[in-house]
């Protein structure tokens, strides 16, 4: 079966160590924050300008001066701090961010992204999602594997335009988790009940088996 | 008004002197930390062509999106542009010029802009259509494109609370881009939800100094929230 939104967050969520700066991006990378395992401290960076960002607050708390990025309503954790936003991206540019996560509609095997456009119909812009490849060394793609029409998103070469070349190390599907080196995808892990033909048949890129790929665990 | 006193007594005089074709720097993050009283004089005073610099562009009828009905936004730099209708119209019929720019590009070009920096290098963009002609260099085996500096004829700022010298404090995320642009600003102009007299600020508590601001004005505010997430209430 092929994960859940929820069950890819979760997966991501065991790649968290305590004392984590963490960036999460909108969508499923922002549902990772549910699932931080127990006794375990991670900050989450927001990059309009906080550090530390909490839940959403109650209809009493609500502050319309405290946003994230997604410019949702939020709140501060306990030893938050803000900032403006050219000390945010310092942050995020300056590799001082210990893990990113982040949406894309394509990969390839070269480590390109794209995430941002698509030509003739979905042009909103960048945000902060091409300051953040550009600078983090630690960043996870949360992704589908293939459209729903069966075409695989992990490519030789991106197909749309870019926002960072280079840059992305990892990859979790809602099948597969990838590492990508030396121009080609390699398989570490596999979804529950996925099998490795599936995730062969869904990757356009070179993949790279091991001799065992071990299923995910929850 | 004397000395250091960058307080005006009104909408209109706080934007004297913005004309046609003029670029507009301003702060905000979504409709969070606008100037939302001068943008609306912006439109009451009826001024066309701009180029405006700014993270977002508001949303259909709030924010910077009031602008564009009668086409008063010529160009716009912004780094994500999508929650608007009337934007996304005139942006494929091109009517407006839209250059998209990376989010901590944008905050640092103003910063530069404002600091006698004209330009600087970033890993940022490198390899996708922002680095279009733009010059590449190397530094330690990674790649960087240079971006250039912007100043604006005038920076629109919305701080918290102000003494009458225009040294400002903000308040929680809607500082983002606004202490930027108040370094970026020809003439920069700041609202604030209170003014209070100089010496009333704690010195080492103020955001920007007043050096950086040449009018003040005090407002009200709607502070529109553009996404209200809640969660249920501790004790309910």
């Amino acid at each position: 079966m092929a994960l859940t939104r929820e069950q890819i967050a979760m997966r991501v969520a065991q790649e968290l160590q305590d004392g984590y700066y963490v960036n999460l991006g909108i969508g499923i990378p922002t549902l990772v924050a549910n699932y931080v395992p127990d006794g375990m401290e991670v900050m989450l960076q927001s990059e309009n300008g906080l550090l530390g960002m909490g839940q959403f607050p109650t209809e009493e708390e609500i502050d319309a001066d405290l946003i994230n990025a997604g410019k949702q309503t939020v709140t501060m954790a306990t030893g938050a701090s803000v900032f403006d936003s050219a000390e945010s991206f310092a942050m995020i540019r300056g590799g001082h961010v210990d893990l990113t996560v982040l949406g894309a509609f394509e990969v390839d095997v070269n480590g390109n992204i794209a995430s941002y456009m698509i030509p003739g119909k979905l042009i909103k812009g960048m945000g902060g999602a091409m300051d953040l490849v550009a600078g983090a060394d630690n960043i996870i793609v949360t992704m589908t594997h293939a459209s729903k029409h069966g075409v695989s998103k992990l490519l030789n070469n991106c197909s749309l335009p870019l926002t960072g070349k280079g840059c992305i190390k990892r990859v979790l599907t809602d099948l597969a988790f990838i590492e990508i080196k030396e121009g080609k995808f390699h398989l570490i892990e596999r979804a529950p009940g996925v099998s490795v033909e599936e995730i062969i048949k869904l990757t356009e890129g070179e993949l790279v088996i091991p001799a065992h790929v071990p299923e995910m665990t929850f | 008004m004397a000395g250091f006193d960058k307080v005006v007594s009104s909408y209109q005089e706080a934007l004297a002197g913005l004309e046609d074709n003029m670029t507009v720097i301003s702060g905000g993050f979504g409709l969070c930390g606008i100037a939302e009283n001068l943008i609306a004089e912006i439109k009451r005073k009826g001024t066309k062509g701009l180029t405006v610099v700014s993270n977002n562009c508001g949303v259909d009828d709030f924010g910077l999106g009031v602008l564009l009905p009668d086409r008063q936004i010529k160009k716009i730099v912004a780094s994500y542009v999508g929650e608007n209708a009337e934007f996304e119209r005139q942006m494929m019929s091109g009517e407006l010029e839209v250059v998209l720019t990376p989010q901590g590009t944008l905050a640092e070009k103003m910063r530069a802009g404002g600091a006698g920096i004209p330009a600087f290098y970033t890993a940022t963009g490198f390899g996708t259509p922002v680095a279009e002609g733009k010059e590449e260099r190397t530094f330690d085996g990674r790649d960087y494109i240079l971006e250039e500096a912007i100043k604006g004829d005038f920076a629109i700022v919305k701080a918290w609370k102000a003494d009458r010298y225009g040294n400002l404090v903000y308040r929680k995320t809607a500082r983002n881009f606004n202490p930027l642009a108040a370094t970026a600003g020809k003439i920069t102009v700041v609202e604030v939800e209170e003014i209070v007299e100089p010496g009333e600020l704690d010195p080492d508590q103020i955001h920007t100094p007043g050096i950086y601001v040449d009018r003040l004005i005090q407002g009200t505010f709607e502070k529109r929230i553009e996404q209200r997430t809640i969660r249920p209430s501790d004790n309910a």
